[in-house]
């Protein structure tokens, strides 16, 4: 590469038009780049060598492609950044920049093949290199599976690095001096006579350097930021009402819309909004596919307009009410229904067919993602772009079904990545995006913002999949023996796929995800996964398929090792055959002061599960009361390799730990006649305040690889909590949501 | 009769008296803070104070608003933070924080009612704000940091 290559155009940077020059850095020279994404729209004067660092005149910008749905996301890849950068998160903006194949998520894939995450051999190492390709082929820029830190980890580092050096270099030049005499502190090159060069007063000259491309990443030892407790940069807005989301953009000239949808599948026949086009504030009302949407002056007007709109729809094509969703799941324990068999040690069979200690059947609902920010886009279309401000995880697959709605190139597709109030998933999916562009489209050159009512947004959601298990357990001198699970769901990788036309073939290792890959060692082990029908349509929920197998086999353990007459966790630490779960098992065991005796209606159990290459392990304490099971203490651990960030760590452990009790105590979603019955937050409940017992974390450092923690302390809540109330009351709990059961305070 | 918002006074002829308050701070005034969750009194992000009391602005019409209202924009700033908000920033309460104006509303309306809740207390008050990343511990541990903080004020 010779110079820095300039071009001429405006900035992509809202209000940086003024800027005169400036030089952006990053690390996707070093891996046989897309192009920079930066360079369309960099000021004039101004050079983009790499697509996560810009330095203008003015000031110092870092690119944080994953999208923040509030588990830190932007702070955290700045903090990388801004490590190497030798900078201060309070010098530095952040802006999620465009989306672009240049932001491909290299972490996804390496979870995306049948090795467990324990298994680092040659031909598992093999096999994830192999699915690199192709996801980079596809420019997966997707924020997902828990990936944010081990995508970045590396390639932010670096990209620090490079506008260091870079910067560095141009000092150097500017002032004839050796690269090796100069410093980096605080945003300044340090000069030998100990003059300080802001490194905006170096932009231009950065601008004209050979990048600097051969850096050394700094030994952890060292770190100012990482691994020590930072301010999340999103914090003083978010406690100030400053923070701006998707549901809060605000345009010149723009209106309102509101939707009513048809059940999702079922055909429009027609609709009468005879009432709703003469209410107050109403502009306009428009077909849209399966549902109608309302143009008014305000939210509430559009709201209320939708309300008022009589749909005449078909059926949904899914089983009418919940006996068919579980007979079609029932039904699916068959060898034709077979979707994998990835774990199958010993003899299963014929140690069952000795002697079968422990026979039953676990089920798990269908959960909305319900994040309290409901679903929204603002659109502005016009003939020859297409502007939209919304919160994605997944913005290139925005960019590329909106240019299909409008009939534009994808390039003619600006999309504006704002703050998001949560997901859980949800914002994997871009149905927003679509009907706000249709009714964008419905008013040329005026902006729309289309915001669901909380009952369009659950009641159209792809909740997490309906799921059951069948297990089954031998025991023999005290131990576990034999351990054989079947799974069945229906694939929720080929319905999320399916709505972006991406095929999705192979097995799918959701199905069998959190139970076929767990670290035990039992010498007759079996674990299957069977692909129900495609029922309602499912997408990704708060670590996806563990979320239930976590459930189910944990459940089952804890039920073979109670037939055993074993301790829950002696019994499976004994079976325990990788290191870095066993130390996640002792600490929790430490910390809850394991074995020590309770009092009469109090018990405590314990689950683990490792999901997303993290083993997490949970002790949750209960006691039962006059009005129910009251939640003591949930004392957990989980390895990440290391924690970068303590204070969030801790926050998005206790989180994870809530969101997987809170469910499994009290969530569901059920349909009666094809309809979503839970619509709102008084149905489909949620963990309160008053319920949230004490939370005790320890986050462990002894693998060899990092990870993200947003979804791991999912898995292990629900049956850590099963198994807490078996040992309280005697009474297994066998189906989430679990107050179908057992009452609770 | 004008609507008095954070101390100022807005004219609201014209406006649709049967319009929720929410809805008015956030189409008609920009006053974006105060969040839309669920419409029915359900999640509480919609908390304001009229008359100094915390309140569900999604339940109360335009033409009912019985006194002046204060918004989480009113409460403090960035700059010169109320000591809830104080309180929320050092205990770092925030993940995706969209609930966070509502409980931090819900939290000083306690406050300023209670001087020095008992646990049982703040968890009575603060129970009808629904947060769904879970950060229910550290609204707990916020709330009584704000109420030390207050007392020693």
């Amino acid at each position: 590469m010779g110079r820095a290559r300039t071009i001429a155009r405006r900035s992509f940077l809202i209000g940086s038009a003024a800027i005169a020059g400036g030089v952006a850095f990053g690390v996707w020279r070093f891996k046989t780049p897309y192009a920079n994404p930066l360079l369309r729209d960099l000021p004039e004067g101004a050079a983009a060598l790499t697509p996560y660092v810009i330095i203008t005149a003015e000031a110092i910008t870092l690119i944080t492609p994953r999208a923040d749905k509030g588990q830190g996301a932007t702070s955290v890849q700045a903090a990388l950044i801004a490590e190497e950068l030798d900078v201060g998160l309070d010098q530095v903006s952040t802006d999620p920049g465009p989306p672009s194949r240049a932001y491909w998520n290299t972490a996804l894939s390496s979870e995306a093949v049948p090795f467990r995450a324990t298994d680092q051999g040659w031909l598992a190492e093999t096999a994830r290199g192999a699915m690199a390709a192709p996801m980079k082929f596809l420019g997966m820029q997707i924020t997902g599976g828990s990936t944010t830190v081990p995508d970045g980890y590396e390639k932010l580092r670096r990209a620090g690095a490079v506008a260091r050096e870079t910067l560095k270099a141009a000092a150097a030049r500017l002032h004839g001096l050796e690269v090796a005499t100069l410093t980096t502190e605080r945003g300044a090159v340090v000069l030998p006579d100990g003059t300080r060069l802001s490194y905006q007063s170096l932009a231009a000259e950065a601008a004209l350097t050979e990048p600097v491309t051969k850096v050394a990443l700094r030994d952890p030892a060292g770190w100012r930021l990482l691994t020590k407790p930072m301010q999340r940069i999103d914090i003083v807005a978010k406690s100030t009402g400053k923070q701006d989301y998707g549901i809060d953009v605000t345009r010149p000239d723009m209106l309102y819309a509101a939707v009513r949808l048809a059940p999702q599948g079922a055909a429009l026949r027609g609709f009468d909004a005879t009432r709703a086009e003469t209410m107050r504030g109403v502009e306009k009302v428009l077909a849209l596919p399966g549902g109608v949407a309302v143009i008014a002056t305000s939210t509430w007007h559009a709201m209320q307009g939708a309300q008022a709109i009589m749909l005449d729809h078909g059926p949904a094509p899914f089983p009418p009410d919940m006996a068919g969703h579980w007979q079609a799941l029932s039904e699916s324990f068959d060898s034709a229904r077979q979707d994998s068999q990835f774990r199958d040690e010993g003899d299963v069979e014929a140690a069952l067919a000795e002697s079968t200690d422990v026979e039953a059947e676990y089920r798990a609902p269908y959960l909305a993602h319900a994040p309290l920010e409901p679903l929204n886009a603002t659109v502005l279309y016009t003939p020859a772009r297409v502007d939209v401000w919304t919160g994605t995880q997944v913005p290139r697959f925005v960019q590329k079904n909106v240019a299909a709605i409008t009939g534009l190139a994808a390039e003619a597709i600006h999309v504006h990545a704002q703050m998001i109030g949560g997901s859980f998933g949800h914002r994997l999916e871009d149905e927003v995006t679509r009907h706000a562009a249709r009714i964008a489209m419905a008013v040329p050159g005026r902006p729309v913002k289309l915001t669901y009512s909380r009952e369009e947004d659950m009641g159209h959601d792809f909740p997490r999949q309906i799921a059951m298990a069948r297990g089954r357990g031998r025991v023999a001198g005290g131990r576990v023996v034999a351990v054989d699970l079947g799974i069945a769901m229906p694939s929720v990788i080929a319905s999320q796929m399916g709505r972006q036309n991406i095929p999705a073939p192979g097995p799918d290792l959701q199905i069998v995800a959190g139970a076929w890959d767990q670290p035990f060692a039992i010498p007759h082990y079996r674990v299957t996964g069977y692909r129900a029908p495609e029922l309602a349509p499912v997408s990704s929920w708060r670590s996806v398929g563990a979320s239930t197998n976590g459930f189910f086999h944990e459940s089952l353990l804890d039920e073979v090792i109670h037939a055993a007459g074993a301790d829950p966790l002696e019994e499976r630490l004994r079976l325990c055959d990788h290191g870095p779960s066993r130390a996640v098992l002792e600490a929790v065991g430490e910390m809850s002061g394991w074995g020590a005796p309770m009092a009469a209606g109090r018990g405590r159990g314990v689950a683990f599960c490792l999901s997303f290459g993290v083993p997490c392990a949970m002790v949750v304490e209960v006691t039962q009361t006059a009005e129910g099971i009251r939640l003591d203490h949930v004392h957990v651990a989980a390895e990440v390799g290391r924690v970068l960030d303590p204070v969030n760590f801790d926050g998005l452990v206790k989180g994870g730990v809530v969101f997987g009790l809170g469910h499994a105590m009290h969530g569901q979603i059920t349909y009666e006649g094809g309809v979503t019955e839970q619509t709102n937050f008084d149905t489909f409940r949620a963990m309160r305040l008053c319920q949230c017992p004490e939370i005790t974390v320890r986050g462990l450092e002894n693998g060899e690889r990092i990870r993200g923690i947003g979804e791991p302390p999912v898995p292990p809540a629900a049956p850590a909590l099963a198994n807490a109330i078996f040992a309280a009351t005697g009474s297994r709990v066998r189906e989430m949501p679990f107050d179908q059961h057992i009452g609770f305070v | 009769m004008p609507l008095t918002v954070n101390g100022t006074d807005f004219p609201t002829h014209g406006l649709d008296p049967d319009m929720p308050l929410l809805w008015v701070l956030r189409d008609v005034l920009g006053l974006t803070g105060t969040k839309y969750g669920c419409g029915i009194a359900q999640c509480g992000a919609c908390t304001v104070h009229i008359d100094g009391v915390a309140t569900r602005s999604c339940q109360v019409a335009l033409g009912d608003v019985w006194g002046p209202v204060t918004t989480i924009e009113g409460l403090g700033t960035p700059e010169t933070p109320h000591p809830v908000q104080a309180a929320w920033i050092a205990t770092q309460v925030a993940q995706c924080g969209y609930c966070q104006s509502g409980q931090i509303m819900q939290a000083a309306g306690l406050l300023a009612e209670v001087a020095d809740p008992t646990d049982a207390e703040i968890d009575d008050a603060m129970s009808g704000n629904l947060c769904r990343c879970g950060t229910y511990p550290r609204i707990r541990a916020a709330v009584r940091a704000a109420a030390r903080a207050m007392k020693g004020a």
